[in-house]
């Protein structure tokens, strides 16, 4: 074991990687089974009581799975985490863990568009239901806070890209009202913004982004960051009241201080079942061993193509709070001094058609509707994803027509820059 | 340019009773073999039968203590009443009750002749003042710390679960008995 405090490259590389017990693999084994044999009947007995550590089913947990939640709890600094099958998956299952029917969360405005779509429809069939707040603005957070507030939600860094969103100021309104606070950490990743460092209670994550970071796994994480102290808190049954389905256990108090994890495991992901499948966790695995050298070559292509398309002839704005003249770059330099990520949209003089051409005509920037791979990536939010709204509702959702979305991946920037200027050149 | 974010959870730090160091926790758990465990439950989903029965099952002997149930068995083991009734010497005494309470156990545990080497509070029991006394006396004293999470943490068995063990190593967890999915804190460091 090492004696030292170990830093960020080394928790990415070993965090929950020791050889295999069992055959000495030194990378992590892609368990790819179903189930796992008990030692005895009274074994299996505890195991399904929760009374022993280890594994059952893989829908509940699995040993590659357990990898990839124990290396990224590592890098968040949290005390335990769960993989599950997206993204999305993890935000299910974190405000089932929170929240009863008729209870409500405070989430920022700002935020991926799937995002916005779970919370305002999915989520109103089980009775959840989601208030808007200004991500901008922390003290309409505060404004939006009921009695039935059970959580407060905010992106990190918010998509699509260009906003930095003040953790500290809304962490402390959290705090005030003793509310778990819920950062989405895709965008940053834990290289850029470790949120419980700024008084986040839970982190999620869409792994198919930069944490997999290659384009090929879908895989979402909760990681808990312990800090929140459910046990006899009336407010969240799941965690204080004793469970049925456990005889009695409670499961905020028998797990302490990484129990919001477990009851994530063994009441979301045992009953609703999007467990990630052990082949995604080892690609998502393999791909985290680099985040740290790719977050910092994307943030860094990223800055040099915002300062490109700001001096552009044909770009009307640039939103990347790395540029020092853009409106959050005071936020940037205190929440990622290291960047400002690789995400960004900017604004063409020559508007939706312009946009279109430009899509068309770039060819390295691949046209598809997804962020975070080592590739570079284009979107025309007008003519794609926010296809079906009227001109004024897509100007709102901060996709006007003249408006282009790119992920910046971690190619040649000079390659970056001249197909930029070819295709802007043709638009 | 990379730069080094240190880990906000200290993975190795000097001895106090916000932080132990893993050599502490496994130099206790490796050399004692009885454990008096003050607040035994006859009730499953209770942690302290939870810890009960994963220390047994991990081969300590397991002595429960509850004045209410006193002489009958929990777990096959016999239940005294207090600690003082146990007719043989006893390595550490576990006190599963709420932190007042664990200073007049902590007096008990110090009148034990011979006396024991441990006294470990559960998690969230914490009694400085207490633990003063047992130190005081040269025993060793764990505070706010549940041992089946530490043996899981240090053995390389809770990593199963997705938490963070703070533990890095290039050496094989050791597989302990039978079957695959019981580990040994007997691994290299």
């Amino acid at each position: 074991m090492t004696d030292r405090l170990p830093g960020f490259n080394t928790l990415a590389v070993h965090a929950g990687a020791a050889p295999d017990a069992a055959t000495g693999a030194r990378a992590t084994p892609i368990y790819q089974t179903t189930s796992f044999v008990f030692d005895d009947v009274d074994h299996a007995a505890s195991l399904f009581g929760l009374q022993a550590f280890g594994n059952i089913y893989s829908r509940i947990g699995n040993p590659t799975c357990a990898v990839l939640e124990e290396r990224v709890a590592a890098l968040e600094g949290g005390t335990a985490a769960l993989a599950v099958a997206s993204g999305h998956a993890a935000q299910f299952l974190v405000f089932h863990t929170l929240l009863q029917p008729g209870d409500e969360f405070v989430a920022a405005r700002k935020l991926y568009g799937g995002s916005i779509n779970q919370f305002n429809h999915a989520y109103k069939n089980f009775g959840w239901n989601v208030v808007w707040a200004d991500s901008d603005d922390p003290s309409s957070f505060e404004a939006a806070i009921t009695p039935k507030t059970k959580a407060i939600f905010v992106e990190s860094i918010a998509n699509p890209g260009g906003v930095i969103v003040d953790l500290q100021a809304i962490a402390a309104i959290a705090k005030k009202h003793r509310i778990p606070f819920i950062v989405d950490n895709t965008m940053a990743t834990p290289y850029l913004i470790r949120p419980f460092e700024h008084g986040a209670d839970i982190i999620v994550h869409s792994a198919t982004k930069f944490l997999g970071g290659h384009g090929n796994s879908i895989g979402g994480l909760i990681v808990d960051g312990g800090s929140f102290n459910f046990a006899g808190d009336d407010r969240y049954p799941m965690l204080s009241k004793p469970r049925p389905e456990y005889g009695g256990m409670v499961l905020g108090e028998t797990f302490g201080n990484f129990g919001f994890a477990i009851a994530c495991r063994v009441l979301g992901l045992r009953d609703l079942g999007p467990a990630l499948s052990p082949f995604n966790a080892f690609m998502i695995l393999t791909g985290i061993e680099t985040l740290p050298l790719r977050m910092q070559r994307h943030s860094d292509n990223a800055l040099a193509l915002a300062e490109h398309l700001a001096n552009h002839s044909k770009v009307s704005w640039v939103s990347y709070p790395g540029l020092r003249t853009d409106r959050y770059h005071n936020l940037a330099k205190q929440y990622c001094p290291k960047g400002a990520g690789a995400v960004f949209t900017f604004g063409l003089k020559g508007g939706y058609e312009a946009g279109v051409k430009l899509v068309s005509n770039l060819k390295l920037f691949s046209h598809l509707a997804n962020i975070g791979d080592t590739r570079s990536l284009v979107i025309h939010p007008a003519s794609t994803t926010h296809r079906q709204l009227t001109d004024e509702q897509k100007t709102q959702a901060g996709a006007g027509p003249e408006v282009v979305r790119l992920s910046i991946g971690i190619e040649d920037k000079e390659d970056l820059i001249d197909d930029l200027n070819q295709a802007l050149d043709a638009a | 340019m990379l730069i080094e974010l240190p880990c906000p959870i200290p993975y190795v730090s000097l001895m106090n009773h916000d932080n132990y160091p893993n050599d502490y926790i496994r130099g206790i758990l490796q050399s004692v073999k009885t454990i008096a465990l003050v607040g035994a439950s006859q009730n499953q989903a209770r942690p302290s039968w939870i810890v009960m029965k994963y220390l047994l099952d991990r081969g300590y002997d397991v002595i429960p203590i509850n004045p209410g149930l006193a002489g009958g068995e929990l777990l096959g083991k016999k239940v005294y009443g207090r600690l003082s009734d146990i007719p043989h010497p006893v390595d550490m005494v576990e006190i599963f009750r709420n932190s007042e309470a664990a200073g007049p156990i902590t007096d008990e545990a110090l009148a034990l002749d011979p006396l024991p080497k441990v006294i470990w509070m559960q998690l969230s029991v914490r009694n400085d003042a207490a633990a003063e006394k047992a130190e005081a006396k040269g025993l060793q004293v764990v505070m706010d710390r549940c041992p089946k999470i530490e043996f899981g943490r240090l053995s390389g068995e809770i990593s199963w679960q997705g938490v963070n063990s703070r533990m890095l190593s290039a050496k094989k967890p050791v597989l302990a008995g039978k079957g695959f999915q019981k580990l040994s804190l007997n691994r290299p460091k």
